[in-house]
């Protein structure tokens, strides 16, 4: 019994949130539309880097800003598209016995990402998750305003989230799971009792080596 | 008369050099102490490989393998991993000569679909790097990575379930092996506990199997690993190992090898101290203050990079227990020397190699492995040091782990051994829960890391000389953590633990010391006017 709580985006998944994003800009209703989103994007795509860089919060908001003006429906067609053409080709090899030898030892599978609830959606359905706490857009009349519902989903804010499902769902943090492939996840590891960092980036492996936590590889 | 490998040393004895972990350290030990030195190596074989393809022509108790091969079946060959021998021996490695005798037999055959497994049960598994210079460029080549591969216990559908033996345990083996029409276990049998039925019953197994006699009780029932018809370890892996051999088709070969584990350059690590030349004296003080002065890292890369001149003593194939009975003659011939009487104290030098840390560094739970399993139980008879005695153990004792290989250890052994030291409670109340974890499970499958569990079957294996041996004493750990979680106690010289020692042993201690490395064993038998003896 148990939890363990993945992030997505670069742990089981070789994507970042820019692939479906792109995905999503460049399959508008003509050309025209697509070019111009994507025209946008990349005017921004400075000031994007520096947020990133500051604050994974507001890169998240800057980034989601892009999808104003779609409609839900459209997403939500061009979401398991998402699914099959961009997410699945880059799932890592060992993602799927990885969260099946959590689901057989009894533990709730939930995701925990940046991405959008329903990217996440399909993927969850196809490995099993039981709950995905993910990034949602706020919608007016069926059409994205560019702004996300709060709370924003990065940083300690994974962490603060993780913290509210383990009460309500009646497990030990302490005896929880995490799985984490960034840097900017470090809250969300340092809660749990058993954090693992999947091919983690340069900082977050040197502070795994500090803190001997785990480090887990997932493509072979 | 003592046997010449055993030495009483007297006043005008010079001091002893012994293993501290990837140290030597000059040690005085009192007169009268007797110090057990390795056999020197027996002759190898002059052409190895005639050797094997004699021993598969001329099987014992079998058909000759090529009278069962046949174009269109399907044959797996199962290898034993690199936790032996210790340290790796040159190329060509024994199991290279094997496997290439095998594939000229399986060409000249038509014999294709071919699958080697390296049978790692739940030790870590194999590079690439390591698979090939174990196996040969041949091989390798031929075959990795898609019929050239690690066994993988935690792999879904990758086992499948044979039955149950008579006593009820359950044997679950790699599937691929267990439905081939031949299988072929190419063994490398270093210690009397290596080979026979272990081979493919503990090699190709899963959990299922591996639980039923990697426990407390099991163990604790065990009087040495290293006598196998007294150890119930043994009896259960017979048990099961017959159970496998009635259901499959399965030809073994065995191999054993002398202990030439020094190149002559440094063969007098394993003489008598007195007995040394005037050269080997001044290499030998070389030797200790080069090690002294040079960082940890590089020893460990030094001792790692040097390979063993070990040679083959000899190969012997087909039917099971024959062939291992062959074996057990040999490496008993060239380990066991015998001694009377059992020692109030045992000194026992932990040198910086064991099965489990090839390419690591020793960490603490396998320096209990070194001291309570593996040197306790390099004995036949009795153990070495009386129950209730005291074993005086140098080494370090760092608190260092290598991550990648041993992340379930560091969880077992800061979190798990200093709540409880009680192997019973570790195994009931923990165990299930780290077999059940996916992050070490995948570490294991896919990284470096050895199984989840197998921190446990490192503390159980400790069993059996944790309820024999009274006291445990480190001289010459760095940290005073270390020994205390593992329940024992430190000394700064030889001098201070044996002046510990002698406060709960008898008025004037005997004091048996095994002069590790070159591998020894001893054979103890009772002294003559002693109340076992009678």
């Amino acid at each position: 019994m148990g939890v363990a709580y993945f992030d997505v985006d670069g742990t089981l998944v070789g994507t970042n949130l820019l692939h479906p994003t792109w995905w999503f800009l460049s399959n508008q209703q003509s050309p025209l539309a697509s070019a111009r989103r994507v025209g946008r994007a990349f005017l921004r795509g400075p000031s994007m880097a520096m947020a990133e860089v500051k604050d994974r919060r507001l890169f998240n908001e800057m980034l989601y800003a892009q999808y104003k003006g779609m409609s839900q429906d459209r997403l939500a067609t061009l979401a398991e598209e998402v699914f099959e053409e961009v997410v699945i080709p880059r799932m890592y090899a060992g993602s799927v016995d990885l969260v099946r030898k959590c689901k057989d030892a009894g533990q709730d599978v939930v995701f925990v990402t940046g991405s959008l609830d329903i990217t996440m959606a399909p993927l969850a359905r196809h490995l099993g998750a039981d709950r995905v706490i993910a990034n949602r857009l706020e919608m007016k009349h069926g059409v994205a305003t560019g702004k996300l519902k709060r709370p924003v989903v990065a940083g300690p804010t994974k962490a603060r989230l993780m913290s509210d499902d383990a009460r309500e769902h009646g497990h030990d943090l302490a005896e929880a799971f995490a799985y984490s492939d960034s840097y900017s996840d470090v809250p969300m590891l340092s809660i749990v009792g058993h954090p693992y960092c999947v091919h983690p980036d340069r900082k977050l492996a040197r502070l795994a080596r500090a803190y001997s936590w785990p480090i887990l590889d997932l493509r072979a | 008369m003592a046997h010449p490998c055993v030495v009483t040393l007297d006043h005008t004895s010079r001091p002893r050099v012994l293993f501290s972990g990837d140290q030597l350290v000059e040690v005085d030990l009192p007169a009268g102490t007797r110090v057990v030195y390795p056999k020197p190596p027996m002759a190898g074989l002059r052409d190895p490989d005639a050797a094997i393809r004699y021993a598969v022509n001329h099987p014992l108790g079998a058909e000759p393998l090529y009278s069962k091969l046949r174009p269109g079946m399907s044959v797996t060959v199962a290898i034993d991993d690199l936790s032996m021998p210790l340290p790796q021996m040159r190329k060509p490695d024994v199991r290279q000569r094997m496997c290439e005798v095998l594939l000229d037999l399986f060409d000249d055959h038509g014999v294709t679909d071919i699958h080697w497994i390296i049978a790692t049960a739940f030790h870590r598994p194999m590079t690439e790097a390591e698979v090939k210079r174990m196996v040969g460029d041949r091989v390798h080549g031929r075959f990795w990575p898609e019929k050239l591969y690690n066994h993988d216990a935690e792999k879904p559908g990758g086992l499948v379930l044979l039955g149950e033996t008579a006593s009820g345990m359950p044997v679950e083996l790699n599937r691929r092996a267990a439905e081939s029409d031949l299988l072929i276990y190419v063994n490398l049998t270093f210690v009397p506990m290596n080979g026979g039925h272990k081979s493919v019953g503990t090699g190709l197994a899963g959990y299922r199997t591996l639980k039923a006699h990697h426990n407390p009780n099991t163990i604790r029932a065990t009087k040495s690993y290293m006598q196998p018809e007294t150890s119930t370890l043994s009896k259960k892996m017979e048990e099961i190992g017959k159970f496998i051999d009635d259901k499959l088709d399965v030809f073994h070969i065995e191999s054993t090898l002398n202990n030439r584990m020094f190149d002559s350059t440094l063969e007098f690590l394993g003489k008598n101290e007195d007995e040394l030349t005037g050269t080997e004296r001044a290499a030998m003080k070389a030797l200790v203050k080069t090690l002294e002065w040079t960082p940890q890292p590089l020893r460990q890369a030094i001792f790692e990079k040097v390979p063993a001149p070990y040679e083959v003593t000899g190969v012997w194939a087909g039917e099971c227990e024959e062939v291992h009975e062959q074996a057990l003659k040999k490496v008993t011939q060239q380990l066991v020397v015998p001694i009377e009487g059992q020692a109030d104290i045992a000194v026992f030098p932990v040198p910086y190699i064991s099965p489990y840390n090839v390419g690591a560094y020793l960490n603490p739970l396998l320096l209990s492995v070194q001291i309570e399993g593996y040197l306790f139980n390099l004995h036949r008879g009795m153990p070495v040091v009386k129950k209730g005695g005291t074993v005086i153990a140098l080494h370090p004792a760092s608190d260092k782990f290598d991550r990648d290989q041993h992340a379930p250890y560091v969880e077992f052994f800061h979190e798990l051994l200093p709540q409880t030291r009680d192997a019973m409670e570790l195994h009931k109340k923990h165990e299930k829960r780290f077999s059940q974890n996916a992050g070490y499970i995948q570490m294991y499958r896919t990284g470096k890391g050895y199984h989840p569990v197998h921190p446990f079957y490192m503390w159980y294996w400790g069993e059996n000389g944790r309820q024999h041996i009274g006291r445990v004493i480190i001289v010459g750990a760095d940290n005073e953590y270390v020994p205390k979680v593992l329940g024992y106690e430190t000394a700064k010289t030889m001098d201070e633990a044996l002046r510990m020692a002698r406060e709960t042993a008898p008025e004037d201690p005997s004091i048996t010391c095994m002069h590790m490395c070159p591998l020894v064993m001893a054979e103890v038998t009772p002294e003559p006017d002693s109340a076992e003896a009678k």
